[in-house]
């Protein structure tokens, strides 16, 4: 067994560490108080290529299809500055532009992969409705057949980064009334006639992402748009969590590292008593706890990315990998503003953003309570 | 045209310390860069490379760790990278090094087909060192014009127009034909970021190739230790002894204090 890194995975950290304290640390504020992402910053962000992260060089990416390791090291710095970059680039790449390279057709490829990894089209994935939240299977949302095209009709919500979108798989169901399960994704183009953003929503944190409704009134889709096989939609967006599920992990583990460094930074400067606080036995053990959770989130994280590139069954690794870094970085960020006290729940010191940010990770890509049951539900089935 | 840029991988931290013992720097644990300079000079070759038509090649000396900020300078676009790396090498001056530097680019310059046209950058010196002396020696070793301190550059065919910083305010606008070497300053561009594409070119479509002091035919006594005629004989913080004197009176009597205390001191 061996932990190193290689040196390309190295120099991908240093790189983005400093990109991101120069580009994305200075704006993190304001995207949060503005709920968008900087417009300065998404430049930069498509100039380095970090919309195509996990795309092949062939279709315009970066090149980190084969070493989802080094796509974490990206998404966990991009996080380290903000979280909201964070997410938007882990769902850009790993729900949406990779499942297409990945379960994608050719066609489907040389038309849509491209302007995802430039970054000109904001990929989004979309399946939760108001009666499909961890119930995934309730997806009410039709889409029926018409000659060569399917009309889809109905609404999503909570999509991250949909109201920015320009392409979007999104999960419908195909079945009859009564079946569950019975789903069909289908790749969109926002530019559909019939397709509209509704209400973007005001959230608590990671606010420079974008969360929308978005509604469906007779969208034409051509039956090529299929992603996968027609049925095989729940399996599919299954799979494709799975993926993403690294990708958030790495998110929440930027955060955690982001909260654990503000900590020991303030933990030497800040005195009382005399001293500074992090002479206390109090303030140290809360470090200590801090950076055990950071580093498991971290090694549970990179191993499903191992997993993954080696081929292996992968789905509960990333489960594991996503509990245990997000309640990682809600536990670092918790801890975080109890170093701070009270400047801890003032704008002017970043935890204050961090802990709000880091509430998010327990919830988006399945509540940690769906991780446990996936993770669970694997045991029984396939033993420990 | 060749354009080479001279590269050093030095300490990351403008604080480092310092053995006492040996009066060098502790290294361990210490993160290794890009001379933040040499990223100007790079940054300054890839925009001359974009405009008209030229081969960019970085060179640095060093051990086979410094391959790292060849990899970054790839990175960053350029064509070719040369470390010169060879334990014979090791414990050189700028002197030593600006031998070996100049005949590395002998070498390149021999075995290219045509008679190009070169020109060579450098930062104008390393945070480690900070001597500022490898690029005019390399000159002197090369036998061509240089001008150091330089802020503006414009290439022509055989020519360069540069503007060269002369004490804090002036400017001095030189022209000078080529082959030349320039060292730029700091402030001049702001070096561009490697991409993620770079990066992956940089590691997995590039090689790093390395000379040692017999690729080189290097003159042993010239090279290293051997080659250096300058030892460091002592690396040490200036200390601090907090010694201070507040001064009380009107202006005049404090100025006339002061300079009584100035005389004392042989300052003045």
């Amino acid at each position: 067994m061996d932990f190193s890194l290689t040196e390309k995975q190295k120099m991908l950290r240093k790189i983005t560490r400093k990109f991101a304290e120069e580009y994305l640390v200075p704006v993190a504020k304001e995207s949060d108080e503005k709920q968008e992402l900087n417009k300065t910053a998404f430049k930069k962000m498509q100039e380095m290529n970090y919309f195509g992260a996990c795309l092949p060089v062939k279709y315009g990416g970066a090149g980190l299809e084969n070493d989802t390791i080094g796509f974490c090291i990206v998404i966990e710095e991009i996080s380290r500055a903000d979280a909201g970059w964070g997410i938007t680039i882990a769902v850009h790449n790993g729900v949406a532009a990779y499942p297409i390279y990945k379960y994608g057709t050719e066609e489907q490829k040389q038309t849509f992969l491209e302007d995802l990894a430039n970054g000109n089209k904001v990929g989004s994935f979309c399946l939760t409705e108001p009666n499909a939240g961890s119930d995934a299977a309730g997806v009410q949302l039709t889409a029926v057949k018409d000659g060569d095209e399917y009309i889809l009709n109905g609404t999503k919500i909570f999509s991250t980064s949909g109201g920015i979108a320009g392409t979007l798989l999104v999960v419908a169901k195909t079945g009859d009334k009564d079946s569950r399960r019975e789903m069909t994704v289908f790749i969109v183009d926002s530019k559909t006639p019939g397709y509209s953003v509704g209400v973007k929503e005001d959230k608590l944190g990671v606010r420079a992402s974008n969360t929308s409704e978005l509604v469906f009134e007779d969208v034409r889709v051509p039956q090529e748009n299929i992603l996968g096989q027609y049925g095989d939609g729940f399996k599919m967006a299954m799979r494709i969590l799975d993926f993403g599920r690294i990708g958030i992990a790495a998110q929440c583990l930027g955060l955690g590292q982001a909260a654990l460094e503000a900590s020991v930074k303030y933990s030497n400067e800040r005195v009382q008593f005399g001293k500074p606080i992090g002479r206390f036995q109090g303030i140290q053990w809360k470090l200590a706890d801090m950076a055990c959770a950071v580093e498991s989130a971290r090694l549970f994280t990179y191993k499903a990315a191992f997993i993954h590139d080696k081929g292996e069954d992968f789905g509960t690794a990333s489960s594991m990998a996503k509990l245990v870094a997000s309640e990682a970085a809600m536990q670092a960020a918790h801890d975080a503003v109890q170093i701070h006290g009270g400047y801890g729940l003032m704008k002017a010191y970043p935890v204050e953003r961090y802990f709000r940010d880091a509430k998010m990770g327990e919830i988006y890509e399945g509540t940690s309570e769906v991780q446990r049951m996936v993770i669970a539900g694997n045991l029984l089935r396939k033993g420990v | 045209m060749k354009i080479f840029v001279c590269t050093k991988q030095v300490p990351g931290i403008s604080e480092v310390k310092i053995d006492p013992k040996t009066n060098t720097l502790i290294r361990e644990g210490v993160e290794s860069i890009l001379n933040p300079n040499d990223r100007n000079a790079l940054e300054m070759a890839l925009v001359l490379k974009e405009e008209q038509k030229a081969e960019v090649i970085a060179l640095t000396m060093g051990p086979p760790q410094a391959e790292e900020i060849l990899r970054e300078a790839l990175a960053m676009g350029v064509d070719k990278v040369v470390l010169l790396s060879d334990r014979a090498f090791a414990g050189a001056d700028t002197l030593a090094t600006s031998y070996t530097l100049a005949l590395a680019i002998k070498k390149i310059l021999k075995e290219s087909d045509s008679e190009e046209n070169y020109l060579i950058i450098c930062g104008s010196q390393a945070v480690d060192g900070d001597t500022g002396q490898v690029p005019p020696e390399l000159a002197e070793e090369l036998g061509i014009p240089q001008i150091t301190y330089v802020q503006k550059l414009e290439l022509s065919e055989d020519k360069i127009v540069v503007e060269r910083k002369f004490r804090a305010t002036e400017i001095v606008v030189i022209e000078t034909k080529l082959p030349a070497l320039i060292s730029v300053l700091t402030d001049i561009n702001k070096p561009r970021f490697p991409t993620m594409m770079g990066i992956m070119k940089a590691y997995e479509n590039s090689n790093v190739i390395y000379f040692d002091s017999k690729n080189l035919n290097a003159d042993i006594s010239k090279i290293g230790l051997n080659g250096s005629m300058t030892e460091v004989k002592k690396i040490f913080f200036p200390e601090r002894n907090g010694k201070r004197i507040i001064l009380e009176g009107s202006p005049e009597e404090v100025v006339k204090k002061l300079c009584h205390h100035l005389q004392e001191d042989k300052i003045l």
